[in-house]
């Protein structure tokens, strides 16, 4: 009798709701990336972080390497877990502007809120990710009954010794079990 | 018709393309009534193996009924319900007349890169690559069958699409592991990765009678169906030293056969060897992972064999040579050849020794075959063999 199969109804998207993120959060890694490599001196102002541009050019670099890297794996959850590592490069990094009397640090505070913002995402997507991944329990699914022998795994064992092997499938004779002082047949 | 369409890494969408048409007086057209995602379809899923194209259909285990027949071609009629091995034959070069139609000499029509690539061409293959000729896929609702009077496997009526179907592709493919193994009644065979080659190849050496098989994996759900097949398992999750637990369940001999039913895509962070592969993957200084392969000629028994179903597609690095050749190790590989036992293994199926649906964990219809690559591909759901009725 033919093995019953299990028959799923399943949701016909190609990627999980936490793939998807993933690739949003890639694209904006490497918008990000971009513009701190592109336009460091302007940030740095804006954020009255003079003095770090060559610092915030580096993590546009890591921006960008981290962003292509989420978009051409076949699984970002690495990748995302190293942003949320970057991220808080990066928290850190704005943290040592609020010291001393920085004239920016309304900007400053709202760069560090969105910044926690975007690790949020990242977190809750590296979780995800990883959970999306993680093996069922043992048990879970039951195929102790699925043998494929439909006469039963003591009948089967051996069931096929009338097939002859080929003469080119054979292994050599010095390489078969020996008998009696030679080769098996 | 509709069809699961390869778009780029991890992205296949059921889209609606042309139907196919007779190009060749050998062809044939099938409605295919059933086919299946093969564990080698995720090697393109993740882009791993080269050649693919925007477009490409995928899908190399399908059967159907026929419902165009080329004007040459004499062996099939209308109405024929067949099953089309993965490997496209001519059946007539040298190498198809030696029962090697893996590498039949004549079907891939881009002989040209296979010669670049692999030194000689290979057989045309079914929605695998570019490499091996690019032709459309069976997972669609029609197919066209080239050189279909010698690619097919006339099926009877009467037994269902779910017992016949991996008469396609990973039951033979199972079978020729394991009858590469030559295997002997005193013979233990370790067999790595139990996906569906893994299962049929366990039940392969079970009924070859061997007198062990023992597999190994990580996951629960295909390690319960390893020891229903009859094979003692190896939990990677609770042995990480696979060569020294080998070494403890033999003896100290070690197995005589091994078979690879991995491949190229090895699990990746759990060994130190893996972890370098994946490191040396990511800038393109090796194409596949060769984890087992080093196990396999680690463990195996001086003199022994290894068989090799698991795909692999380029370049590896870091494999013990010396101990093979040391050992006298012989290695067995290759692409199935399909037609050399699919009657043998018909006969079987109709005598009732082996169910190969026993393997079946989801059947869908195409529109959810995207969805089912990633469950597949991250073994979700208990997901073991996904067979498809478009």
């Amino acid at each position: 009798m033919t093995q019953p199969a299990m028959t799923r109804t399943v949701n016909p998207r190609a990627r999980s709701a936490h793939d998807a993120l993933a690739r949003g959060l890639g694209w904006f890694s490497i918008g990000l990336g971009l513009a701190e490599i592109l336009a460091p001196r302007a940030l740095c102002r804006s954020l009255g972080l003079e003095g770090r541009e060559t610092l915030v050019q580096a993590y546009g670099v890591r921006e960008v390497a981290t962003g292509a890297a989420i978009l051409m794996s076949h699984d970002p959850t690495p990748w995302i877990w190293g942003r949320v590592a970057g991220d808080a490069v990066d928290l850190a990094t704005l943290a040592t502007g609020f010291e001393g009397d920085n004239p920016r640090a309304g900007n400053l505070a709202l760069a560090t809120a969105a910044v926690a913002g975007v690790t949020l995402a990242d977190i809750v997507c590296a979780q995800g990710l990883t959970a999306d991944k993680r093996p069922a329990p043992s048990g879970r699914f039951e195929y102790h009954n699925r043998s494929g022998f439909p006469r039963g795994l003591a009948a089967a064992h051996g069931a096929a010794r009338d097939f002859a092997v080929p003469r080119d499938f054979r292994i050599p004779g010095p390489l078969r079990p020996w008998r009696d002082g030679r080769p098996a047949a | 018709m509709k069809a699961l369409v390869w778009h780029g890494t991890a992205d296949i969408r059921c889209d609606t393309v042309p139907d196919p048409t007779i190009e060749d007086g050998r062809d044939a057209i099938i409605k295919v009534t059933s086919c299946a995602i093969c564990g080698s379809d995720l090697h393109l899923y993740d882009h791993f193996m080269p050649g693919m194209k925007s477009g490409d259909i995928m899908g190399h285990e399908t059967m159907g009924e026929v419902v165009e027949v080329g004007r040459d071609n004499k062996a099939l009629k209308v109405g024929d319900r067949i099953v089309v091995p993965f490997t496209i034959i001519c059946g007539q070069c040298d190498q198809c007349k030696r029962g090697n139609f893996s590498v039949c000499e004549r079907t891939n029509r881009n002989k040209t890169l296979a010669d670049a690539a692999f030194g000689h061409t290979t057989a045309g293959l079914f929605g695998y690559t570019h490499l091996t000729g690019g032709y459309p896929g069976g997972q669609a609702e029609y197919l066209r069958v080239p050189f279909a009077d010698a690619t097919h496997i006339k099926v009877p009526k009467g037994i269902p699409d779910e017992k016949l179907l991996f008469l396609s592709d990973i039951f033979p493919t199972g079978w020729q592991a394991a009858v590469q193994c030559d295997i002997q009644p005193e013979d233990t065979v370790a067999i790595w990765g139990c996906g569906p080659v893994g299962q049929m190849a366990i039940r392969s050496a079970i009924l070859l009678g061997a007198k062990r098989v023992i597999a190994i994996d990580r996951v629960p759900e295909r390690l319960t169906m390893a020891r229903a097949g009859g094979a003692e398992t190896i939990d990677l999750n609770e042995e990480s030293n696979v060569v020294a637990t080998l070494n403890d369940m033999t003896n100290g001999k070690g197995p005589e056969k091994c078979i690879d039913s991995v491949g190229m895509e090895a699990h990746a962070t759990t060994s130190l060897d893996s972890l370098y592969d994946r490191a040396k993957q990511a800038v393109m200084l090796e194409s596949d992972r060769p984890h087992v392969l080093r196990q396999m000629i680690m463990v195996c028994r001086p003199a022994g064999v290894l068989s090799i179903p698991g795909v692999y597609g380029g370049l590896i690095d870091k494999v013990p040579f010396g101990a093979a050749m040391n050992k006298g190790l012989t290695f067995r590989m290759g692409q199935t050849h399909v037609n050399r036992w699919t009657d043998d293994l018909l006969r079987r199926i109709e005598e009732g020794q082996i169910d190969p649906s026993f393997v079946i964990t989801h059947t869908v219809g195409l529109e959810q075959g995207p969805e089912m690559y990633r469950t597949f591909r991250d073994k979700q759901d208990g997901c073991i063999k996904v067979m498809i009725r478009p």
